[in-house]
């Protein structure tokens, strides 16, 4: 299992090219574990932590551009002002120790249908940036993530970074699990009032084979809020809950039953509405 | 992420295998022989490297037990790729105090009697040290937070909360 540990991104490409089988290593929560149990056996491996290119974020007027490398403890600590429901995201996943190593580029590679960064990417209309010795593409999250634990990634594609549009409003991050740290979501949520746009934009995870975008719920609660108090009536709230519920598609696992599942996305959607509107 | 639909070019460039790689711990360098490169951090410096002060329970980053320092950063070495850690500075609990010389930190564990079978207590002690370095005022909520990841079964917390308040009141005292 040979390894090589590129030290800047065209290196890394090159190498992906000559090796397109390697395992793209960032932040090694999700490798480290399946290659200790046996689940992963790689014949070789491309390790990225040393690349500069795919460290950290930027902003302009129009976009927010997040680095592949940037870590759980960085989105907490440096986006709480430029992407307040990311950061909201990242804070719940694992214990400290995992949210320094764990990645958001690795979340996109690994795409599990839990994955805490996902709704939030999903419901911005996030852009996946990917670049290879052949060029760079973008590509929509919604056509990146094609099933559980499977992407739109070419074998020879790096992920380098994922952008978002910039828009105003107050965003909200839920998460339901057995304990409030360590924990893999049982169902997870991230709704933005985007007021810029005057509509409401909603990822939900773990409820499906893939982070799931209810568009007819969002276009529905949408025209019902008003936009000047932001208010919106509680029969709107509750049909909203309930229209997430339908566009879930939850299976039982070890983790939770679909029934319940489908219950607690319907709660995370009213209580997510509930903290964005005005009190 | 291997995809049977595109095999590797016919003539791939061979990546020489590595007979050795090099590790730095505790500022030391040590030479790793390359047994498999799929062995995790933890493994390596238990199984190969003769320091078994990092602790081995759960290998998937849920115990907090193998807690160390990768360049100054708390990360569970079981999720480290000990291939991919030559050139970074790694720090473990043998490396936190001196020669037969304990950390405020260790004296106050033992002062509380913090410490009941002990096998989480390197990862905990590293986690303490890396909070209080950090913030050194946290109050309580920040030390659960910051200990979230440390999973003990023996002491309930109580005793490893006042542990952290001591160390906290004993460096206040210092300065």
């Amino acid at each position: 299992m040979p390894i090589a540990r590129p030290t800047d991104l065209d290196g890394a490409l090159r190498s992906l090219s000559e090796i397109p089988s390697a395992h793209v290593l960032a932040g090694g929560t999700d490798a480290m574990v399946e290659i200790t149990f046996g689940q992963r056996r790689p014949e070789h491996v491309l390790a990225l932590r040393r690349i500069p290119e795919l460290r950290g974020h930027a902003a302009d007027d129009e976009r927010l551009r997040f680095g592949a490398l940037l870590t759980y403890t960085q989105m907490e600590h440096d986006l709480a002002d430029l992407a307040p429901g990311l950061a909201m995201a990242a804070r719940t996943v694992g214990s400290p120790q995992i949210r320094n190593t764990g990645t958001i580029g690795g979340n996109l590679g690994t795409a599990s249908p839990a994955g805490d960064t996902l709704p939030w990417l999903l419901a911005m209309d996030a852009e996946v940036e990917l670049a290879s010795v052949r060029g760079r593409r973008e590509v929509a999250l919604s056509d990146f993530i094609t099933g559980p634990k499977r992407t739109a990634r070419e074998p020879d594609e790096l992920i380098t970074a994922v952008h978002v549009p910039r828009v105003e409003g107050p965003q909200h991050f839920a998460k339901i699990g057995p304990r409030n740290a360590m924990v893999i979501s049982v169902a997870c949520f991230a709704l933005i009032l985007d007021t810029t746009n005057r509509r409401v934009r909603v990822g939900m995870g773990a409820v499906g084979p893939t982070p799931i975008r209810p568009a007819d719920a969002e276009r529905a609660v949408s025209a019902e809020i008003d936009w000047d108090q932001l208010t919106c009536p509680d029969e709107a709230i509750a049909g909203f809950a309930e229209a997430c519920a339908d566009a879930a598609e939850p299976i039982s696992d070890h983790r939770s039953t679909a029934d319940y599942r489908r219950h607690a996305v319907g709660v995370l959607a009213a209580r997510s509405l509930r903290r964005c509107l005005a009190a | 992420m291997s995809d049977a639909a595109h095999p590797p070019p016919s003539a791939p460039t061979p990546v020489p295998e590595p007979e050795t790689y090099e590790l730095t711990i505790n500022g030391r360098t040590h030479e790793v022989p390359t047994a498999w490169l799929g062995e995790s951090l933890l493994y390596v410096l238990r199984e190969r490297l003769g320091l078994p002060g990092s602790k081995n329970a759960c290998e998937q980053g849920e115990c907090g037990s193998c807690s160390l320092f990768f360049d100054g950063v708390l990360v569970n070495s079981c999720c480290v790729l000990a291939a991919d850690a030559t050139d970074a500075d790694i720090r473990t609990v043998e490396g936190l105090g001196g020669e037969d010389e304990l950390t405020d930190v260790q004296q106050a564990f033992l002062d509380t009697g913090a410490v009941q079978c002990g096998f989480c207590i390197p990862g905990l002690i590293t986690t303490v040290h890396d909070l209080l370095d950090r913030t050194p005022t946290a109050d309580e909520l920040e030390i659960r937070e910051a200990i979230s990841g440390n999973l003990c079964r023996c002491t309930g917390y109580g005793r490893i909360l006042e542990a952290v308040e001591q160390v906290k009141a004993r460096r206040g005292a210092v300065r």
